[in-house]
């Protein structure tokens, strides 16, 4: 596939040429952040972020999801029946997707896709959807994808990757969807030698920007109920306040709670994004709660993150290395701290 | 700020190795900027730990909610007023704390300061004589730091600890001349289906992760009804009905109880300015029941209170 350049100041109606194929997610600046939105006719994109305050895991996995649907009604032959609500899997792009949240996709596609079941509809959306990457020329302090297998401009989980060159963006198509993707937007050239040479000196340059580290590299080797009962998750978890926010925010975090929910003869299943630091989240019907305690419940999504999925999959951490969980954690809880608690136990 | 340091840590050290307080609680510096870590310690010789700047926006009150040991806390003037409704509302004993009271002058908005800086990524930021270092890849910029002040305490009218054992410093002046329901009255001005479109537009992007509801001290509920599930009584998904159903409620839950403490919003990763809700009801206590939340222990929120010979017909 042959590399192409766009002119920024072409780029938005490049884009808008491709929707003809694709439904199209974007970068758009919302008050104080930025956020994913569809791509219409008033959206202003804004491609000049550090990363969406929001991953993008809702575009494939909606915060809320209609699943079955049913007739409450006595009437009604198929009454208490359920049957798939209608659901759609139109061809879609996120276009500026950071390379850390494209392979958070693929953690969590170990989780919807397994050797005994395959979840139909996180599965159908991911696969039609292209991810249209943006390496970072300026990653964060935050930022620690290099230690967990990604990179500013880790090419690996994407379809397509733009590389900023200023005044200019080089498109690169990396799989068959990314190639296609770039075909069916308007203009831009075939890309130049100089731009290509650019292209490459900003991965080498940006990388030496990720500082931070995850420390985990001990963490394998561990035995699970001695870390499970090590003695600082107590103290650890003092300042949790139990908020869903590293979990809402996490690229990787894929639990979810299922709903009923009656409006008059309408019975929807719903399934939400739950979050394993709400209580409710192991309530039993007993009323017997598992993990009744704070710390239970803080350890658990760390255990999760860095013990149990590496266990079971052998894909390494079920993290990308975003930082959205260090930036945002109203208590300053920071994984990179409590990482390193676990490795050095 | 030093010196607030300093005898935070001097004071904890000696609670803790005189065997006054089994723990102490504070707050430790951050791993990012403008965010320090509430933190409690009960090694004496770990108080280095603790920490105090203008980045100390969560309650601690949070954490002393049915404690049973004898603890030692850090206090301004919208925490010590959070500490006495504790008190009132039965959730610590005035006997088990030994407070350090903090006369503050505010804390930092993230918010303000990152747009202030235009949205450059910020790698550190100093604090020295009312002004504000902020600095990043490339920029270093000063600003004074009553410019970029959380919004509630711009217009804090109770700087000073009300409820104490010591103080860390002299009092500080109270701010005077401040109006602080400036924003209220605008919505309050407002028709009925303008404002509904107000406070609809404003928690359009709320994500439910009900950080709002956790970082506040008066939701200590063993059971929040959102959380309820027979009956229950607010669906979970992201449907804007119910989005707004949690908001109202949490607010009205807090009416007469609320110091404008601005924990809520400090902690939103949405930044939706949730203060909106809960400033409306505080202005109402106070204009109805000449009432400002934990400001003295000896009377009860004119919610939770019931007299037979109340002066409004409709109760009796």
């Amino acid at each position: 596939m042959t590399d192409k350049v766009f002119l920024k100041k072409d780029w938005v109606e490049a884009l808008k040429a491709a929707r003809d194929s694709f439904r199209i997610f974007v970068p758009v600046r919302d008050g104080d952040f930025h956020n994913f939105h569809s791509l219409e006719d008033w959206t202003i994109p804004n491609f000049d972020f550090f990363n969406t305050r929001l991953s993008p895991k809702s575009i494939v996995y909606p915060q809320s999801e209609r699943i079955f649907e049913c007739l409450n009604d006595p009437e009604d032959p198929g009454k208490g029946i359920l049957k798939e609500a209608p659901k759609d899997y139109p061809p879609q792009a996120i276009v500026g997707i950071r390379p850390c949240d494209a392979h958070a996709f693929h953690i969590v596609k170990k989780n919807f896709e397994g050797p005994e079941y395959r979840d139909p509809w996180w599965m159908q959306r991911f696969e039609s959807t292209v991810l249209v990457g943006l390496g970072c020329n300026a990653p964060c302090p935050t930022c620690f994808c290099t230690s967990v297998g990604g990179g500013p401009f880790h090419e690996e989980y994407l379809d397509a990757i733009l590389f900023d060159l200023g005044d200019r963006y080089l498109a690169r198509g990396l799989t068959e969807k990314g190639g296609e993707f770039i075909s069916k937007m308007n203009g831009g050239s075939s890309a130049d030698e100089k731009s290509i040479k650019e292209a490459k000196g900003l991965v080498a340059e940006a990388e030496k920007k990720v500082v931070s580290r995850l420390p985990f590299d001990k963490i394998g080797e561990k035995e699970v109920t001695g870390l499970f009962n090590a003695p600082f998750w107590e103290e650890a978890a003092f300042s949790c306040i139990n908020c869903g926010t590293c979990t809402f925010l996490c690229p990787t975090c894929w639990c979810f709670d299922i709903q009923d929910e009656v409006s008059g003869r309408q019975v929807d299943r719903i399934r939400n994004w739950d979050t394993c630091m709400s209580p409710l989240f192991t309530l039993e019907g007993s009323g017997h709660n598992p993990r009744d305690k704070k710390f239970q419940r803080f350890r658990q999504r760390f255990m999760h993150k860095l013990k149990y999925y590496p266990d079971k999959y052998k894909n390494g951490v079920q993290c990308s290395g975003c930082g959205r969980c260090v930036r945002y954690c109203p208590v300053n809880i920071d994984i990179r701290t409590i990482a390193g608690l676990m490795n050095e136990f | 700020m030093k010196e607030y340091t300093e005898k935070i840590r001097e004071t904890a050290k000696s609670l803790l190795k005189e065997g006054k307080v089994d723990i102490f609680i504070g707050y430790r510096k951050g791993t990012v900027p403008m965010m320090n870590e509430p933190f409690a310690v009960s090694d004496p010789d770990k108080t280095d730990l603790l920490y105090w700047d203008s980045n100390c926006g969560m309650n601690l009150c949070n954490y002393l909610t049915k404690r049973t040991d004898r603890i030692g806390i850090i206090a301004n003037g919208c925490n010590s007023r959070n500490i006495v409704t504790h008190i009132i509302e039965n959730q610590i004993k005035r006997e088990q704390l030994y407070i350090l009271g903090i006369p503050c002058t505010g804390m930092i908005d993230p918010r303000a300061v990152r747009r202030a800086v235009k949205y450059r990524e910020i790698t550190d930021v100093e604090e020295s004589n009312g002004r504000v270092i902020v600095k990043g890849d490339g920029f270093e910029e000063t600003f004074e730091k009553k410019d970029v002040l959380q919004k509630n305490c711009a217009e804090c009218l109770h700087r000073n600890p009300v409820i104490y054992d010591e103080l860390v410093a002299e009092k500080v002046p109270e701010q005077e001349g401040i109006e602080t329901f400036r924003d209220v009255k605008k919505i309050e001005a407002m028709g009925s289906d303008e404002r509904w479109g107000f406070f609809t537009r404003m928690i359009s992007s709320c994500i439910r992760c009900y950080a709002c509801r956790n970082a506040c001290p008066l939701c200590y509920c063993t059971t929040c009804f959102v959380d309820e599930a027979q009956p229950q009584w607010v669906g979970k998904s992201n449907d804007p009905t119910d989005t707004m159903t949690f908001h109202i409620l949490r607010a009205f839950h807090c009416a007469g109880r609320c110091t404008d403490c601005g924990a809520c919003e400090r902690a939103c990763p949405m930044g939706i300015n949730v203060r909106q809700f809960t400033k409306k009801l505080n202005k109402d206590a106070l204009e109805l029941f000449s009432w400002e939340a934990g400001m003295r222990e000896d009377r009860r929120p004119p919610m939770d209170v019931y007299k037979v010979d109340d002066y409004n017909d409709f109760i009796r």
